[in-house]
């Protein structure tokens, strides 16, 4: 029972690091019905902040995770502006493809910089508890507080304010938006640096519970991530938290119960299977027809 | 002679999609308090003329507003000049409750007490969307919808509307009721663009008519006077 209870914990923080990654993909999907396939990317960058942050800045932990999200968000930003934005007229392909040059490009400007792999100073003293025969790390509560703290921030954004509103607007009918007064350039450039600033808070937290990381370390996960939107429904927010949840609790029962090289196979079958029960994802609706 | 206050002016306005021509040096005027009409057959250009006033879509010519050249303010920029526009089918976020797609038009506003008061003024127009106001607007009527249209539209307090066939899919009981509303909220002044293929409706209410053929304008006059011109209906059967 504790064995099972203490998989649950690891599944909530693989989970909860997911669903943060996923939400990324799903809100610029959202608006601009695009993957942005950097984003995988953006995480590892997150991770990599962290790391100059904590070792030549010597910050605690709170301003490192604030200046990491804050750098990836302004490097999302950037991205939009000058890789995507030219594209935006052009066919979704177009910038697919220009979003995979945009990963490549990060990942290697990274190697770049950092041929070796990193290690991550342990920004948090990890305090242990024993509960019976249950351990529970402090680093791990962390992790699963503060990524569904960021979570329920941003449901609250795109469902109560006006600036979510107008997310939610464009995602419908991007055309009608400038009409309400609304920038979308001004909405776009919001969601870019909301959605990639939550990968770089997910790139700090990998980073301090697995703490050696690499150029390379955003493309699997950002895969996993991407699939954890799909699963969830694309262009849904709680989708895309939800199916993080799922693919975390899947690897981490995989891995608990059968040998672990089977974890990735057994996962992604059941998404498969999921996909195709329900093609559109667990929350996601097949596309309105517009009159 | 008195003078008179020309709220909207187009001079030589030109559109071209790709290389068609849908609007060929095109000029008037909307003096302000007035509501001036632009009619014709699909496909005459009416619909381009207002997504250039709006700054939708690239043009040749000039649009000025109360004296202010348009040509390169962006679309969001143009409410905030003063015009809204109530775009063809309607443009409601069909995801977005009732009173979100109000609220969205008063993006700009700052003004607090002036928002509830012209919410309130929206409800008692079209009480219907007071009943509705927490549904999603694809849930609506095409009625409704183009209520919720309009009351969007008063929602961006702009002096003036561009209303892009307000009657299109209503049926004829509903099309009377929102030209009602049109002659209600002009009386009230608002001054008023409006495109439309219901010829007869919009020249009845209309100061001023203007009749368009493939992108062009061939007839232009008082709205009562057009009413019943025989070249209006050959505009229409392509004469």
């Amino acid at each position: 029972m504790a064995y099972i209870f203490q998989q649950a914990l690891n599944a909530l923080q693989l989970g909860s690091i997911y669903a943060l990654i996923a939400l990324g993909y799903t809100m610029v999907y959202g608006i601009l019905t695009m993957i942005n396939f950097a984003h995988g990317d953006l995480f590892m960058v997150g991770a990599f902040f962290c790391f100059i942050i904590a070792v030549y800045l010597h910050l605690s932990f709170i301003p490192t995770l604030l200046l990491s999200m804050m750098g990836v968000a302004f490097l999302g930003v950037v991205i939009e502006r000058f890789a995507y934005k030219p594209l935006r007229n052009a066919p979704r392909v177009s910038a697919i493809i220009t979003a995979l040059g945009v990963g490549l490009f990060l990942e290697n400007f990274t190697l770049a910089l950092s041929p070796y792999p990193k290690h991550i100073p342990p920004l948090l003293t990890n305090v242990t508890w024993t509960v019976g025969s249950l351990s529970l790390s402090s680093l791990q509560m962390i992790v699963i507080v503060l990524s569904l703290c960021l979570m329920l921030i941003l449901d609250f954004i795109v469902r109560h304010t006006k600036a979510g509103m107008a997310m939610r607007a464009i995602s419908w009918d991007k055309t009608v938006v400038p009409l309400m007064g609304v920038s979308v350039n001004k909405i776009i450039s919001l969601t870019f640096a909301i959605g990639t600033g939550l990968g770089g808070a997910a790139g700090v937290m990998y980073g301090l519970a697995y703490p050696v990381i690499d150029p390379y370390m955003g493309i699997m996960v950002g895969w996993k991530a991407f699939i954890c939107a799909v699963v969830g429904g694309i262009g849904n927010i709680r989708g895309a938290m939800i199916g993080g949840f799922i693919l975390g609790g899947v690897e981490i029962m995989v891995a608990a119960f059968l040998p672990s090289t089977y974890r990735d196979f057994v996962a992604f079958t059941l998404l498969l299977i999921l996909l195709i029960v329900r093609p559109y994802g667990i929350l996601g609706k097949p596309h309105p027809q517009k009159v | 002679m008195t003078k008179i206050d020309i709220l909207l002016s187009v001079r030589s306005l030109s559109i071209s999609y790709d290389s068609i021509k849908a609007v060929d040096d095109i000029s008037f005027e909307v003096a302000r308090g007035e509501i001036v009409t632009l009619i014709g057959a699909n496909g005459a250009g009416k619909s381009s003329i207002l997504r250039a006033v709006s700054g939708l879509i690239p043009y040749t010519g000039s649009i000025a507003y109360a004296g202010k050249d348009l040509m390169n303010i962006a679309a969001d920029q143009i409410v905030a000049a003063g015009i809204a526009h109530v775009p063809e089918g309607r443009g409601i976020f069909g995801n977005l409750t009732v009173l979100e797609n109000l609220k969205l038009a008063c993006w700009q506003r700052r003004d607090k007490a002036k928002i509830a008061a012209d919410l309130e003024h929206v409800f008692e127009l079209f009480p219907r969307l007071r009943e509705r106001t927490k549904q999603l607007g694809g849930m609506l009527s095409g009625g409704e919808q183009q209520m919720l249209a309009v009351g969007r539209a008063l929602m961006t307090d702009t002096p003036m509307l561009l209303l892009d066939e307000p009657s299109m899919g209503l049926s004829p009981v509903l099309v009377r009721e929102i030209f009602k509303i049109i002659q209600e909220i002009n009386q009230a002044g608002k001054t008023i663009l409006l495109v439309e293929q219901n010829a007869n409706m919009s020249l009845h209410i209309a100061h001023q008519g203007y009749v368009l053929e493939t992108g062009r304008i061939v007839l232009s006059g008082a709205g009562k006077e057009l009413t019943g011109s025989p070249r209006v209906k050959e505009a229409y059967l392509g004469g």
